[in-house]
């Protein structure tokens, strides 16, 4: 699949195969395709395995410390916002050794607000940008809109491909606005959102992931989270295994984050056994792999109470968000 | 020419496995577990699921996801709803009538009257839906230009542990509390859970939204303290626990989440006498709104 020895570096592998619009071209079409069928079975058998007790525990901690607490709506204002924020650095107040979230999530025109409300705190502000959730929009206004959010004290940026551009077959085009938005970022780390709900196919997910990480970000993740369907396991599969062979063949590690759509404390475990399993547990770390949500944080608190206290938990002990 | 009568084979019986009713659907116990029910006979007569504590979680889960819409209907559709309920009933008293009778003995007298009873029973209860708020409503005086308005709602989800009494007692219990609005978990009697399962087949095919009643068999010592500490359960009633030790435990534990009980009966329950509205409004909370009247 490539001309250069494994290990030859990131850089010059990325440039070597990103050369011109038709090497690009040709190393995406020939990524091996994926089996669909054996794709879904993989992720529906490790589905069920079953994690109990202490590592249900831990693994309730970790996905805590995972979570990037998410409001991109309409209706967000600073004060939701500064709720949000309150929730991320202290997510369960009636318990001490709960950790905090990984980070808040917000439009970039409350990342001022955000920034303001951690400060201090382990918790990180991500933004959107690059016209989220479309991308429909000139490079010129998706760089300035990076440079804002960067501006106003951003940590991670979350930009959105042109899917237009993948789908209609243009990748250096996607390939350079990625490049570019990945400069405006400067220090912040870049998230590369693929809107797999958009792409059609797992080979499609299989090329947009390559694209992504030749491209330099930092992690991939797989929605938006206005589209349906977002997260899925098999779509995080895949990308879990572009990963693990980007790593692999350029000695650089690339983070995941699947995002919408994960609302149970199980579904999110079911995440951690997927990751464990495909990618190794170099990416069991909130530094490598992310969960989009909102209400999932909840669900994680309950579960948690539910295995201190042995009693179920109820939504009315903790903050609606 | 004499035609020889030849005796048909004997008919195998159709053995029945009865199930949950969880979510408006029958699913098996998660622990896939089930426990053999004897008549009053002491014969085997079918095979009960064996509810675990997860099967609490999920009927929880279940009936809170229906408390927004059952809650929210009008007063009217929920008698409505109630009363067709009713007619179903009386659609199957013969065969609640065998089952009755089966798990109680006594005479077959006995036990229609007894299925008529809960009928009725349910047609009382039913008629409360769109007059409960009048009776325990009212518009306080108070001192300033104002409205002041108090109104029953529905207190939440309720955990309801039944007597062992097939029919008459399970309505008793049951329909008090769905008709003001709120949502069900109920264990079912231990000893005589196959009547309860029947009526689930009722409201399964009746109009009521799933997940409103929610019917679990098995053991109440096993299951009622896994209701009484779940914190979205909202109020419990213990009518149906025989063991005094197990309802002040039960009790205790309900109270570290402020849910309202009902204590079981101190000498047992007349489920024959005449009802009145207590089992209606233990289970209501008061609203009070103040509204300035103008001019």
């Amino acid at each position: 699949m490539t001309t250069l020895p494994a290990g030859a570096g990131a850089a010059e592998f990325a440039a070597e195969v990103t050369a011109t619009a038709a090497s690009l071209r040709t190393f995406l079409h020939g990524l091996p395709g994926v089996d669909k069928v054996g794709a879904d079975q993989r992720a529906a058998t490790l589905a069920t395995r079953s994690i109990k007790t202490t590592a249900k525990q831990w693994a309730l901690d970790l996905a805590i410390r995972m979570v990037d607490l998410t409001t991109l709506e309409g209706a967000d204002t600073p004060g939701k916002v500064r709720a949000l924020c309150a929730k991320a650095m202290r997510p369960d107040p009636a318990d001490r050794g709960c950790p905090p979230a990984a980070a808040v999530c917000v439009y970039p025109a409350l990342v001022p607000t955000a920034v303001e409300t951690v400060r201090g705190s382990s918790v990180r502000v991500a933004s959107v940008a690059t016209a989220f959730p479309s991308g429909q929009v000139p490079l010129s206004v998706k760089l300035d809109d990076v440079a804002a959010a960067v501006a106003a004290g951003a940590d991670e940026v979350d930009m959105v491909i042109d899917r237009g551009a993948f789908l209609s077959g243009r990748y250096d085009e996607v390939f350079r606005q990625i490049v570019a938005v990945k400069e405006a970022c400067g220090a912040a780390h870049l998230k590369v959102i693929l809107e797999t709900g958009e792409l059609g196919t797992y080979d499609n997910v299989r090329r947009a992931s390559w694209l992504a990480m030749l491209a330099g970000g930092d992690f991939i993740k797989t929605s938006t989270g206005k589209v349906s369907p977002a997260a899925t396991l098999p779509v995080t599969l895949i990308m879990l295994e572009a990963v693990r062979d980007f790593r692999e063949l350029t000695g650089r590690q690339i983070g995941v984050k699947p995002a919408g759509g994960i609302r149970s404390a199980k579904d999110a475990i079911r995440y951690l056994v997927l990751v464990n399993e495909t990618a190794g547990d170099d990416w069991l770390d909130p530094a490598w792999f992310r969960f989009g949500a909102s209400s999932l944080l909840n669900d994680l608190l309950m579960q948690r109470s539910k295995l201190a206290t042995g009693r179920y938990a109820g939504p009315d002990y903790f903050t609606l968000d | 020419m004499p035609t020889e009568q030849k005796a048909a084979p004997a008919r195998l019986a159709v053995r029945k496995t009865y199930k949950l009713f969880v979510g408006g659907k029958f699913p098996r116990s998660e622990s896939g577990r089930s426990y053999p029910v004897q008549g009053a006979d002491g014969e085997f007569v079918a095979n009960a699921a064996l509810a675990s504590r997860k099967d609490v979680r999920d009927a929880v889960v279940a009936a809170r996801k229906a408390f927004g819409g059952w809650s929210g209907a009008t007063a009217y559709n929920r008698g409505q709803i109630l009363y067709r309920i009713a007619e179903m009933l009386e659609g199957r008293r013969d065969q609640f009538a065998d089952e009755v009778r089966t798990a109680r003995g006594g005479t077959r007298s006995a036990a229609r009257a007894d299925v008529d009873a809960a009928i009725d029973r349910w047609v009382w209860y039913a008629g409360w839906a769109d007059k409960i708020a009048q009776v325990r409503g009212n518009a306080n005086p108070v001192a300033g230009p104002y409205f002041n308005l108090s109104a029953p709602e529905p207190t939440g989800v309720v955990g309801v542990v039944a007597p062992t009494e097939p029919l008459l007692g399970l309505v008793s219990v049951l329909a008090p509390v769905i008709v003001t609005g709120n949502t069900v978990v109920l264990l079912a009697s231990e000893t005589q859970p196959l009547p309860a399962i029947t009526l689930a087949e009722v409201l399964a095919t009746s109009d009521l939204p799933g997940g409103v009643v929610n019917l679990l068999t098995g053991r109440v010592a096993e299951t009622a303290p896994w209701l009484a500490g779940h914190a979205d359960v909202n109020a419990l009633d213990l009518t149906g626990v025989d063991d005094a030790d197990l309802a002040v435990e039960l009790e205790r534990t309900a109270a570290d989440t402020l849910k309202r009980v009902l204590r079981p009966p101190l000498t047992g329950a007349d489920w024959k006498a005449e009802p009145d509205t207590d089992r209606l409004t233990t289970f209501l909370e008061t609203k009070t709104v103040w509204h300035p009247k103008g001019a």
